[in-house]
This record gives structure tokens, C-alpha cells and sequence, in this order.
């Protein structure tokens, strides 16, 4: 049975943490999403499910926490804001390369530096290219909406342990203070110590199984040769990833000879200035990608060929844009709308936007 | 006299050491000299007779002990330099029954880590902290450590550490102790049999500890580093006695 609730985005994924049988949450509080720990402490996750809540010292000591935690096979996830994830972006770099499962909550404000503290998507090359050292990929999730950011926990998890990797939910200020309804769901039990024996025995450490060798986690190895080899295992890896995790929302699409591509709170805004523009006559579709990598490129270079012109709404200065011209390769018009430093668009000016860049630019 | 046959010798009974099983075959990559290794078997041996290396989860920092997750045969993680305490306190609150160590140098868990080390010690994580103290930082050749004594000669410190411009060496065991949460805070060395013999008691009891939910410990050895200090081993070990442990004195400093 369902329960239907009106929550802030920082409570419903806080709720989400504790029903999807998460067993601990680091952290270190942040604006704008304190409130994540704030709700989890106040819920008593240890009486409700034995999950461990414990603050941190610094975001550094929460992640890597996350890291040890997330070595002995159990379900761990933080979150914090964008100058916090900037400090542990070095242990998504051993996440990345020791393949762990994780998962992490940026809930975007603006920057650089210490920016501020309303809505930004200024996080997105940081998220998606790896703000940390190597070569190394994580999956992004962008929920747009209160009822994402509860469901995302589970998708998160999910995609976390199939393929033994980070898995970033990339929110901003506004879902996660906005409030709206959510339907939560039935709460999932945490694995016991047994099953996670069963399950993830062959890598995690669960104490040295008598009868199977001793299990190590690291993202160290002095030989070029086998290093090569192990990215050569992780490219693989990222491109399974690419061909088969990539989500994306589609609206108005059929018939759109311009299309708004933007993710999170600008996807919100599109939605309205797609209902403007629609109403002028102007035909003009939303293409929304889900998951920010994988990438939605097949999609993009499908749409290059039949549309005039593709304009990406950002709140950052320009990011997403330059994945949808590698995806456009200069087959169509490809503009940028940005407001930035944690200022959201009106849909008006989108839609005047769509008219100057690309209908009339 | 009767002559003496080797295969009269090598038998059970007269057996006195052996390596414990918990030492993988690999060869350590320590100086010959260095007290790493003993400081490994003495972990291993405690783990061993203990009977929990299948309940064991260990932590290898970054430093010339980085490869110690190559030598022991637990499941164990190697960590971000100086985050150690922080992945054994997030490995031990969602596996209370484990016995969860980290096995750090100075210049991990008394510079890099210094946060990350006071802050596990002060919520009194039950885990147990093994930190070798060598004054210097021996894998990346021989730069100054926190602990490096004054006027102490490293590659960073060539004309000797100069403590108004380059501070003092941290005696990080002091510091701990002054914790609330830390239980049992010992300071130990390993250049002699006797002295070895004393550390690998606080070991175990660091263990035992644990497993009695008491709370930290913490153990530093003070060890030598003869290729960083470019010294023969004999002679690096008489200039610990005489220097590292007039400033880093013997001896339990917390046990409750």
C-alpha cells in the first residue's frame, strides 16, 4: 500500500534512504540540504530499520566513511552541496577505481566558490566528466520533481550494485526545498549480514570466509600493464553502461521542429514554455535526459536530422550544450539559454529565447 | 660426539617460530631493517591467536605501508591518504561485531589525517589505531613528517627542521589521550626482542578491547627508517634509543 505525503525533496529522498533499506547515511551538514540528515535523525532510522545515521567532522571524512562502508557490500549514500562535493570529489575518483557501490546527493547551489545558497546547475561538468583524477565515469540521475527524488533512491541502488559503481542523484536548491505530494511505497527491508554473504562474497569485505581468499579493495596498482588492463575492465564497463542505462522523458516531441532540452528545475520551466510557445503556434518539443551520463547522444543525433534547432536551458553557463553538439555534429542549430549563479528562468523568457537564438538567430 | 643429521632437527617438537598463516607468501617491500614488518606479524600473530581473522576487516593507509593489504591475508581496503579512521568507522558502525584496524604512518594520521584521526579517537569508535612513527616520510624519499625531530635532517628539512619556521613535532599520542573517547593509548617500539614482546601484549589488548566494546586504542611504535635516514639498521636503532624516544617516551599512557 502506498502513503501519499506532502514533503520537502530533502525529506522525501531522506524517507526514501530509510525505506529503500539503506544502512547508513554519512553526512556533513550543507545548505541547501540539511535537511537530510536533520529528517533522518529526527526519524529514529535505527528503531525503524537498524540504519546507522552519523554525522560527519567534514564532507571528506563523511565520503570516505561511504567508501569504507561501501567496501563490505552494504547500502551506503551521503549527500551534500556543491562546495562539499567538491572535497570528496578524490574518493569518487577510488570508488570509481576500486568499484564500489555508492551512492551521493548533490543538491546543487550556485558557485564557484562558496556561490550561494539558491538553485544552480552549475555541477553539471563537475557530475558527468569526473571533478576527481583518472579516468573514471559515475552514472547521474537529474529528478525534476519531488516524487524523482523518493524514486530515484531505489533506481540509484539499483544501478549502483549491477554494475559496481557511483551513482550521483544531481538535484538542485529548489527540488530539494520545494514542497510537493509524493507516494512513498512500501518499506524494503535491509539485507542481513548472511545475505549479503550470498551475494557480494566473491568482492566485498565481510571478513575472510574460511575456504576463499582474502578479499582487497583498491584502486592502487603499481604495474602500468595491469593498470592498463584495469581501464581497459572499466571502459568496458562505461560503455555497457551507455548502451544500456540511458533514460530520458520525452514531451512533444512527434511533431517538434525545435526542441528545449534541459533536465531538472529548467525541465520544469520548459514544460510551461513549451505550453507558451505551443499555444503561439510554434512547434516545439522537450527533450529531458534523466540520466545526464549516460548520455542521451542516439536520441539527440535522431532529433539532429529533423529539427531546426535544439536550445539547452541551463542554469549554469553553458554545460549540457557542449554534449549536445558533440551529439548534433553540426547538423542543426544548437544555442544556449543560461541564468546562472542561482537565478531559475521565467518560462517568457525561454520562450523569447527559443524565438531570438534559434527560430530567428 | 654423534654426528648430527638436519632431519634430526627440523621436527615439531623443536619448533620455537614460524611465520604466521596470516602473512600471505608475498615478499615484503620494507627496507631490511625496518620495523614494518615486525609491527605486520605482530598484528597478524594477535589476529591469529585470537582466532578472528574470518571477523576481521583491516585498513591500509597510504605510505610506505600502502601494499600492506598484499602481506595480510584479511579482507582489508586501502584508503585515501590520512582517511583511514574515517573508512573504519564507517566499516565498523554497520559491522559492530567485526574487529575493524587501521595500520597508519606519521605523515597519514598526523598530518594529512590529523582530522580524520582526532575525530574517530574522539567519538570513541571501537575500532583499534596501529600508528608507526618513523619521523619521516619514507615512501615518496625521505621529506619531513610531522614528527620529524628538531633539527632533524630530512630532504625537506636538509639543514635540519627548524621549529620556528617549520613547528614542532606532534606527539599525536599525547593528544589522543586526552580524549574522552579513547580507552587504552600506548606508546611501544619494536627494536628489540623484549620491547617486541611488550608491543605485541598491547596489540592483543587492543584487539581484546574491541571485542569487549570498549571503546579506541591506540598504539603508536616508534620505528626506525634507515634508508630515510640514511643510516645502517644497527645504527638507525641506537639513534632511535637516544633521540626518537627522548621525545616520544615509552609507555602506557591510558588504559581504563
Amino acid at each position: 500500500m502506498g502513503e501519499l505525503r506532502l514533503m520537502k525533496g530533502n525529506e522525501a529522498i531522506a524517507e526514501g534512504f530509510i525505506r529503500a533499506g539503506v544502512d547508513a547515511y554519512y553526512g556533513y551538514p550543507i545548505t541547501p540540504q540539511s535537511e537530510v540528515m536533520e529528517y533522518l535523525m529526527a526519524e529514529k532510522p535505527e528503531e525503524r530499520t537498524g540504519m546507522v545515521v552519523l554525522q560527519a567532522e567534514s564532507e571528506l571524512a563523511a565520503i570516505n566513511m561511504v567508501y569504507g562502508a561501501a567496501c563490505t557490500g552494504k547500502k551506503i549514500v551521503t549527500s551534500s552541496s556543491s562546495p562539499g562535493i567538491s572535497l570528496m570529489q578524490e574518493s569518487f575518483s577510488y570508488i570509481a577505481g576500486s568499484e564500489v557501490p555508492a551512492v551521493v546527493l548533490n543538491v546543487v547551489r550556485g558557485g564557484p566558490g562558496l556561490g550561494d545558497i539558491q538553485p544552480a546547475q552549475s555541477d553539471y561538468f563537475q557530475s558527468t566528466k569526473g571533478g576527481g583524477h583518472g579516468d573514471y565515469r559515475q552514472i547521474v540521475l537529474a529528478p525534476s520533481s519531488v516524487q524523482e527524488m523518493y524514486d530515484f533512491v531505489n533506481l540509484a541502488f539499483d544501478l549502483a550494485f549491477k554494475y559496481r559503481i557511483m551513482v550521483l542523484i544531481l538535484s538542485d536548491g529548489a527540488i530539494g526545498q520545494m514542497m510537493e505530494k509524493v507516494m512513498l511505497d512500501e518499506q524494503k527491508p535491509r539485507l542481513t549480514n548472511q545475505e549479503i554473504k550470498d551475494r557480494f562474497d566473491s568482492w566485498a569485505l565481510t571478513g575472510r570466509t574460511p575456504g576463499r581468499e582474502h578479499n582487497i579493495i583498491t584502486s592502487l596498482d603499481l604495474d602500468q600493464e595491469n593498470l592498463e588492463r584495469h581501464n581497459f575492465h572499466l571502459q568496458k564497463k562505461y560503455k555497457e553502461i551507455e548502451e544500456n542505462e540511458v533514460i530520458l522523458e520525452e514531451v512533444s516531441l512527434e511533431d517538434a521542429e525545435y526542441v528545449f532540452m534541459a533536465y531538472g528545475t529548467s525541465a520544469r520551466i520548459c514544460h510551461k514554455a513549451l505550453q507558451i510557445a505551443r499555444k503561439e503556434g510554434i512547434k516545439v518539443g522537450l527533450l529531458r535526459p534523466i540520466t545526464l551520463w549516460p548520455f542521451p547522444e542516439k536520441k539527440v543525433k535522431e532529433l539532429a536530422s529533423k529539427v531546426k534547432g535544439f536550445l539547452s536551458v541551463e542554469m549554469s553557463a553553458g554545460q549540457m550544450i557542449e554534449d549536445i553538439r558533440l551529439a548534433v555534429e553540426g547538423k542543426t542549430k544548437v544555442a544556449h539559454f543560461g541564468r546562472y549563479g542561482g537565478v531559475i528562468h521565467s518560462p517568457e523568457e525561454v520562450v523569447a529565447a527559443l524565438k531570438s537564438k534559434i527560430i530567428g538567430g | 660426539m654423534a654426528e648430527i643429521k638436519l632431519e634430526d632437527i627440523i621436527k615439531p617438537e623443536n619448533l620455537v617460530f614460524q611465520k604466521t598463516k596470516l602473512f600471505t607468501d608475498k615478499p615484503l617491500s620494507y627496507c631490511p631493517g625496518c620495523g614494518h614488518g615486525v609491527v605486520h606479524r605482530l598484528i597478524l600473530e594477535a589476529i591469529e591467536e585470537l582466532g578472528i581473522e574470518s571477523e576481521t576487516i583491516g585498513v591500509a593507509p597510504v605510505g610506505c605501508s600502502v601494499l600492506a593489504y598484499e602481506f595480510m591475508n584479511i579482507d582489508i581496503a586501502q584508503a585515501p591518504h590520512g582517511r583511514a579512521p574515517a573508512l573504519a568507522t564507517g566499516i565498523k558502525r554497520v559491522y559492530p561485531e567485526k574487529f575493524v584496524f587501521t595500520y597508519q604512518g606519521d605523515g597519514d594520521l598526523a598530518a594529512i589525517g590529523t582530522a580524520e584521526t582526532i575525530h574517530a579517537c574522539n567519538r570513541g569508535e571501537n575500532i583499534s589505531i596501529f600508528f608507526i612513527n618513523n619521523g619521516i616520510y619514507g615512501m615518496t624519499g625521505g621529506q619531513m613528517a610531522p614528527t620529524t625531530l628538531p633539527g632533524m635532517a630530512s630532504s625537506t628539512s636538509p639543514y635540519g627542521r627548524d621549529v620556528a619556521s617549520m613547528g614542532h613535532p606532534l606527539k599525536m599520542t599525547e593528544l589522543v589521550a586526552n580524549l574522552p573517547g579513547t580507552r587504552f593509548v600506548a606508546r611501544h617500539a619494536v627494536h628489540t626482542p623484549a620491547l617486541v614482546r611488550k608491543a605485541k601484549k598491547a596489540i592483543l589488548k587492543a584487539f581484546e578491547n574491541q571485542k569487549e566494546n570498549k571503546g579506541l586504542s591506540f598504539i603508536e611504535i616508534v620505528s626506525n627508517c634507515n634508508s630515510g635516514w640514511k643510516m645502517t639498521p644497527v645504527k638507525s636503532n641506537q639513534w632511535l634509543t637516544e633521540n626518537m624516544l627522548e621525545y616520544y617516551k615509552l609507555g602506557t599512557l591510558k588504559d581504563e
